[in-house]
């Protein structure tokens, strides 16, 4: 690990990293490959040539984490998930920074990081369980290369950091074979001190990090301007490193930058700020109701800036695909979500002697006593319920 | 055998830990160069570079929340809070972060993190500089909470909690710092008293004493001035506060029929609440009087000039033996 001295100097001047003044113009000056009408434009510093396929595979990609999401709201519609964080709207900056990851890197999501999750060729199932409430997470970062979803507002920017940390120690950057990594975070969480701790560790320590902050515009009810008089992204030069703001809704623009972004820290650069600029075009969860603090108006506006109808239309106008695929697609996207259902129903309850387990690596006789003694209670029903009944979940 | 202060039991025990894998890390606030405040770590980053023993930015939430991630990453950080009133802005980190990862993770994810807080008063110091804020550790599951009371114990406590895998709130009596005591420094952990143990470390018949950290010394101070009175005490350190292992005291107060419970922190939901329900359900048979509390009064650490006041001393321990006798 390079100890506190910063990264090469790296230009942070260009039009795209300081824009104008986004609090007027926040489009003005954000990296944007793709327009909300589906052209193909041109940036000079993200001169990226996607193939055909790619951009067939990135369509798919948020086709199909758009169905599973709306197949996720309609099961807690139904009573068969206690909340969801619907990331509606977000696919495209989802998709195209979980894309933009390689193999080797990895990421620290918030709680609404299902297409990331996707793209990093997980089974969607995997946090479904946190939503059902049968589990709390369950598996292995090390195993996915995918922290499990935090919950806490920003306190996962300050565990990447310090994972990006240990890679610089174990000696894994400097090359293309150089590992990175990625936190994910919203708008809100700009004005914890854990995120702008996180800055300054990643920034000190020159960790090999990219925190890709998704502006969608609101921390449940609070607009943007609660949380800063600055756009987002500017903040990141007075940690002392770049910051850039990304047409969010622009799936092309937020994979060129992210990969940018990643091939630097993954080469000892240190980390960059992403501002990927997008809206949440739903709840912020299945439990909040946001009519009451923003206008039809504006979510129509965004609406039509959608990432997935601007990417479709490039598709029909070049070429690149025709009905028969964005048919198969639709198809793809209503077997997996079937899919996806059926596992949902069929996740058992866990047993109520479960939740002693795994408190501890290394056990606790106070606990195991605990455990024991409310067994032998749970099993006073069972004997006791042929006569008398049995309260609710307490027998077996 | 050597005599080294208890500060310099820490010292050697953090050494052998760096030496012992390759993976243990030591990171805080003027842990490297200056060797820490109180010179716990000194000269260890001398010896084992800036990599592994990491001056940190001005951040305890930072040192915390790094930390898990360096433990995800596969390194067993070993983090120094500079003073006990200094690890709330960490707490966050610590209650939500540390203690349920592994649980979250349905057990896949270990983090192996040990966080040492100097603790307790009576160094005539500032505000936030002499508090016990054990009770919240312990009152939060997932957290292991050690709590050393001299030099042999910290010499090897240090070493095994670090050794395991559960993430250890290690509680250091800093006012004992420089205490000196014998140190076995050829015993092999394997060999070592466990951790999670409590201990009696002085035998007696009449009444039973139980302490941690600082006070332990206090305890034993009381009994040598009970045995002038013809009162004989027993002294149990316990070590460990979570777990807690009451065996040893609920078999000595079966002995003597008398608890009297020390530490400094405030009364009022502090362990020796914990320690006297479990003891009256396990002993209440045995009691000739109800569990007396020696503990810091229900208020703000007070000013240094106070702080004699505040501090459970020995004559407050003897004056508890004296209740528990005229019950």
């Amino acid at each position: 690990m390079s100890n506190g001295h910063g990264g090469p100097e790296r230009d942070t001047g260009k039009t795209a990293r300081t824009g104008a003044n986004g609090a007027e113009d926040p489009e003005l000056g954000f990296v944007q490959l793709l327009t909300p009408d589906g052209e193909r434009v041109e940036h000079p510093d993200y001169a990226v040539d996607f193939t055909d396929e790619e951009l067939r595979g990135l369509y798919r990609d948020m086709v199909v984490v758009r169905r599973l999401d709306a197949e996720a709201t309609a099961l807690q519609r139904q009573g068969e998930l206690g909340i969801w964080a619907s990331l509606l709207g977000q696919e495209a900056a989802q998709v195209g920074s979980g894309r933009a990851l390689r193999p080797q890197d990895m990421a620290f999501p918030t709680y609404r990081e299902h297409g990331v999750l996707y793209c990093r060729g997980i089974d969607p199932i995997m946090p479904l369980g946190l939503f059902r409430g049968v589990d709390q997470g369950g598996w292995d970062p090390n195993a996915y290369k995918f922290h499990m979803y935090t919950i806490v507002i920003g306190a996962q920017t300050l565990h990447a950091t310090g994972y990006a940390m240990g890679v610089a120690m174990d000696g894994k950057v400097g090359g293309d074979d150089g590992e990175a990594v990625i936190a994910y975070f919203g708008d809100g969480a700009t004005s914890q001190g854990d995120v702008n701790e996180a800055f300054v560790w990643s920034s000190v320590f020159n960790a090999p990090i990219v925190f890709f902050c998704q502006n969608n515009q609101y921390a449940i009810s609070e607009p943007l301007e609660r949380q800063t008089r600055v756009p987002i992204y500017q903040r990141a030069s007075g940690f002392g490193f770049p910051g850039i703001r990304v047409d969010g809704n622009d799936v092309l623009a937020c994979y060129a930058v992210t990969r940018k972004a990643l091939d630097d820290a993954r080469h000892g650069q240190g980390p960059t700020l992403i501002e990927a600029y997008t809206y949440r075009m739903g709840a912020h969860t299945t439990s909040d109701d946001p009519t009451r603090y923003r206008i039809a108006s504006e979510v129509e506006a965004w609406q039509a800036k959608d990432p997935i109808k601007r990417l479709r239309a490039l598709l029909e106008r070049t070429g690149a695909a025709d009905d028969e695929f964005f048919g198969a697609v639709e198809d793809e996207a209503a077997r997996e979500a079937v899919h996806l259902r059926e596992r949902v129903l069929a996740m058992p309850d866990p047993h109520p002697l479960e939740m002693f387990d795994h408190v501890y690596p290394g056990g606790s006789p106070e606990l195991d006593q605990q455990r024991a003694e409310f067994a032998r209670y749970l099993e006073s029903f069972e004997t006791a319920g042929a006569h008398h009944g049995s309260p609710a979940g307490g027998g077996h | 055998m050597a005599t080294l202060t208890l500060g310099k039991a820490l010292n050697e025990g953090l050494r052998r830990a760096l030496e012992a894998d390759p993976k243990v890390l030591i990171m805080g606030e003027d842990v490297g160069k200056l060797g820490g405040v109180f010179r716990i770590t000194d000269g260890l980053q001398k010896d084992f570079g800036e990599q592994r023993v990491i001056d940190t930015p001005l951040a305890e939430s930072g040192i915390i929340g790094t930390a898990v991630g360096l433990a995800i990453r596969g390194y067993r950080p070993v983090c120094e809070i500079q003073f006990d009133g200094f690890v709330y802005p960490a707490y966050d980190q610590i209650v939500s972060q540390v203690a349920k990862m592994h649980y979250r993770s349905k057990g896949k994810l270990r983090l192996p993190i040990v966080i040492r807080i100097p603790f307790g008063g009576g160094i005539g110091a500032v505000e936030h500089h002499s508090e016990s804020p054990e009770a919240y550790f312990v009152h939060t599951a997932g957290l292991k909470v050690v709590a050393c009371s001299n030099p042999s114990d910290a010499f090897t406590m240090i070493q095994q909690a670090i050794a395991i895998d559960d993430p250890v709130i290690f509680m250091e009596p800093k006012r004992r710092y420089w205490e000196k005591g014998e140190v076995d420094a050829d015993r092999s952990l394997s060999d070592a008293y466990p951790l999670f143990a409590s201990r009696v470390a002085r035998v007696g018949t009449d009444a039973t004493v139980v302490a941690y950290g600082p006070m332990v010394r206090t305890a034993l101070d009381a009994a040598t001035a009970a045995e002038a009175e013809g009162r004989d005490l027993e002294v149990i350190d316990l070590r460990s506060l979570s777990p807690m292992d009451l065996g040893p005291v609920y078999e000595s107060v079966r002995k003597t029929g008398r608890l009297i419970v020390v530490h400094e922190a405030p009364l009022t939901g502090g362990l020796g609440a914990e320690i006297a329900a479990r003891v009256t359900q396990e002993c209440f048979y045995s009691l000739e009087a109800p569990v007396q509390r020696v503990a810091g009064f229900d208020i703000p650490y007070p000013a240094a000039r106070a702080e004699e006041d505040y501090l459970p001393d020995l004559d407050r321990v003897l004056d508890s033996v004296d209740k528990a006798f005229g019950w």
